[in-house]
């Protein structure tokens, strides 16, 4: 190539907000890349990739997606070990979810806490969200996150505070939240009362699907959703998740997306550590079919290239995927799992009384998970964090 | 060979000693804990290292979940504990850890971790110069880890920390030795020990930190995620003892011309014939 390389994201403003960058981003041509990039073309964004500390350009990243780069899977997922393997050694995080609530105002296509679904809804009392919280601090879990729909009146800020401080109070030294996105004043609120992580996953990058999917409510807001991780940063909290549902649409546009959303985070939020997922669209209540369904090798060749682009990013993986394809995903550079998770309200302390949001495909428990982790040869870590931190 | 038996065997001399406030230190190889595969590879990586002092992250350490806990596998009685405040990105969090560790009753040493960004995980200087303040007035040992910087490593020298530990490149890496000016200044002009710290990622590298004249070198990622985690602590320990022999013994500088080991003047004799 013998012109600039296309960069993350350069701006004359100095602090715009990610929905500039993203509405700069040449998508156009970087999608050109992520579908035609020859074998060649891929094998020099490969080396390329593997030889800077800090990752590769978005061009490269894109050209990893390609189907020219498919061919290359195996010698790429070597070096993604090997990235991973020197950034986060031989250790994978183990953390909980815990659901407050399904209760939800938005109807979205995919989801098992839509509206429009007629399902059994719960919001735990604070009692329950102990009860929750006292059984995974038993199963040995230190890192938490706490999730609840999107309702204003069952689950309104103060509460979200409440059950933080119970599941701090019940053991837990890091709390992760994935609720409504919020204002910076809110989220300030939310990291006074000890949480430190904030998840909001985007869904979908892309402006006509993620309309298409979020048909009712306030999640429609695009924007709004889009500033969730700046405005968490700003507010304090340390640890920020992002993503976007794998099967909504083009898995290699939105992976793009991610990526710079990622690499912006990193300059604007350079103090927060960050966690990318690839929650991958499975069955839920109304019987969603996904669109743009995502087979095992396209899912291995994004979190391969992902691993390669941004080499300093955690990965997350749910228990959204089956038990034997999670484990072969460890050395590939997952950094944090969950594992015996339930995800519906009081699911622990009394499974399916409510609807979960998903269906969970990996039923080991806690115990199970930590030992095929030990047994691929990695450190299963609970706890990676001080509550002490907090003040 | 037996591992009790390598840290003797690796000793330059007996006389010749690493001193950090007021101890006295057989090896110069710390080692750190994180990203091994699992306790038992960290603990016999221990072991082989030859190492005496062993410093842990107290973000990792569980004093009260039902897990085993990482400080179950590190002998107490053999290596000296030296808590690291990794995780905290200000002064005032590094400070409570170190408050914490204290009162856990894990130890008054603390090795200053002040780390802002989770990227290139390099450390604050301003924040770590304000904890090292505080913590050397409350009575702590404190050996803050630092960018290669020479005046930052004085002023932390003249707030009384016990050790400066300025990075040779950044955590991780295995690049090596890239500061190594900054670091020669560094050893010229300390009073304190000076501990080079990260990036450091084969014996080799060590050597070289050896024979520059530091003190002391502190290794993790090069042992943790090395295919025998044992072997190359041990051999690191052996980069280690090669480099601190040679700096007593006196390495040959480089030349700018070469020089014949019969010198071309040696008929003259010492002084005039007699």
């Amino acid at each position: 190539m013998n012109r600039e390389p296309i960069v993350w994201n350069k701006s004359p403003n100095p602090w715009p907000e990610f929905e500039e960058t993203l509405d700069a981003l040449p998508m156009r041509e970087l999608l050109e890349r992520a579908r035609g990039a020859t074998v060649a073309a891929a094998a020099d964004a490969l080396a390329r990739a593997e030889s800077r500390r800090a990752g590769c350009e978005l061009d490269d990243f894109a050209a990893l997606l390609s189907p020219g780069a498919a061919r290359l899977l195996e010698s790429a997922a070597a070096a993604a070990h090997r990235v991973a393997i020197e950034r986060f050694g031989r250790t994978v995080l183990l953390y909980a979810p815990l659901y407050v609530s399904n209760e939800c105002v938005n109807t979205c296509t995919y989801c098992g806490f839509s509206y429009d679904n007629d399902v059994a809804r719960r919001t735990l009392a604070p009692a329950e969200i102990r009860d929750e919280a006292r059984i995974l601090a038993g199963r040995g879990f230190r890192h938490i996150l706490l999730l609840t729909g999107e309702h204003w009146s069952a689950t309104p800020v103060d509460s979200i505070a409440d059950a933080i401080r119970i599941v701090r109070d019940a053991g837990a030294s890091s709390v992760a939240i994935e609720v409504a996105p919020l204002g910076v004043a809110e989220y300030r609120a939310l990291a006074e009362a000890g949480a430190d992580g904030l998840v909001a996953y985007q869904e979908t990058y892309d402006r006509a699907a993620y309309a298409r999917h979020h048909v009712r409510g306030k999640k429609r807001d695009f924007a709004w959703r889009l500033g969730t991780p700046e405005r968490g940063a700003l507010a304090g909290m340390r640890r920020l998740g992002i993503g976007f549902l794998l099967g909504l649409h083009d898995w290699r546009a939105d992976a793009i997306a991610l990526a710079a959303h990622a690499r912006f985070l990193q300059k604007r939020a350079w103090r927060c550590t960050l966690t990318v997922s690839l929650p991958r669209l499975r069955h839920a209540a109304g019987e969603f079919e996904p669109p743009f369904p995502v087979p095992d090798r396209e899912f291995v060749q994004l979190l391969v290239a992902l691993r390669l682009a941004l080499p300093d990013v955690g990965i997350a993986l749910s228990t959204r995927e089956a038990p034997a394809f999670r484990d072969r995903l460890v050395p590939l550079g997952v950094t944090q799992m969950s594992a015996g998770s339930r995800t519906e309200p009081g699911g622990y302390a009394h499974p399916l009384e409510a609807e979960p949001q998903f269906a969970i495909e990996d039923l080991r428990s806690p115990d199970e998970v930590a030992a095929a982790i030990a047994r691929l040869g990695y450190d299963p870590v609970w706890k990676d964090w001080e509550e002490a931190l907090h003040g | 060979m037996p591992t009790d038996r390598i840290a003797e065997s690796i000793e330059a001399s007996p006389e010749d000693r690493l001193e950090i406030a007021g101890r006295s230190f057989r090896s110069r190889l710390i080692v750190g804990t994180g990203k091994f595969a699992s306790p038992e590879a960290m603990r016999d990586a221990l072991a082989a290292s030859g190492a005496e002092i062993v410093t842990v992250a107290l973000r990792r350490i569980d004093l009260k979940g039902p897990r085993t806990s990482l400080l179950e596998f590190i002998d107490r009685a053999r290596y000296h504990l030296l808590p690291n405040t990794s995780g905290a990105r200000t002064a005032d969090e590094a400070v409570r850890l170190a408050r914490l560790a204290r009162a856990a009753g894990l130890s008054e040493w603390v090795k200053l971790e002040v780390i802002p960004d989770p990227r290139w995980l390099l450390p604050d200087p301003v924040e770590t110069l304000r904890a090292a303040e505080v913590l050397v007035r409350e009575g702590f040992v404190v050996l803050p880890y630092i960018n290669a910087d020479p005046v930052l490593a004085k002023r932390l020298e003249e707030a009384g920390t016990a050790t400066v530990m300025p990075l040779a490149s950044p955590i991780g890496t295995s690049q090596g030795l890239r500061t190594r000016d900054a670091i020669a200044i560094i050893i010229e002009q300390a009073r304190v020990p000076v501990v080079v710290d990260a990036g450091l990622g084969a014996p080799s590298h060590a050597a070289e930190c050896m024979e520059m004249g530091a003190d002391a070198v502190l290794v993790n990622t090069a042992i943790a995620v090395a295919r025998d985690p044992a072997g190359m602590a041990r051999a690191i320990a052996l980069g280690v003892e090669a480099g601190r022999r040679a700096r007593i013994a006196g390495i040959a500088g480089p030349r700018a011309e070469a020089e014949a080991s019969s010198p071309l003047t040696g008929f003259l004799g010492e002084s005039d014939p007699r």
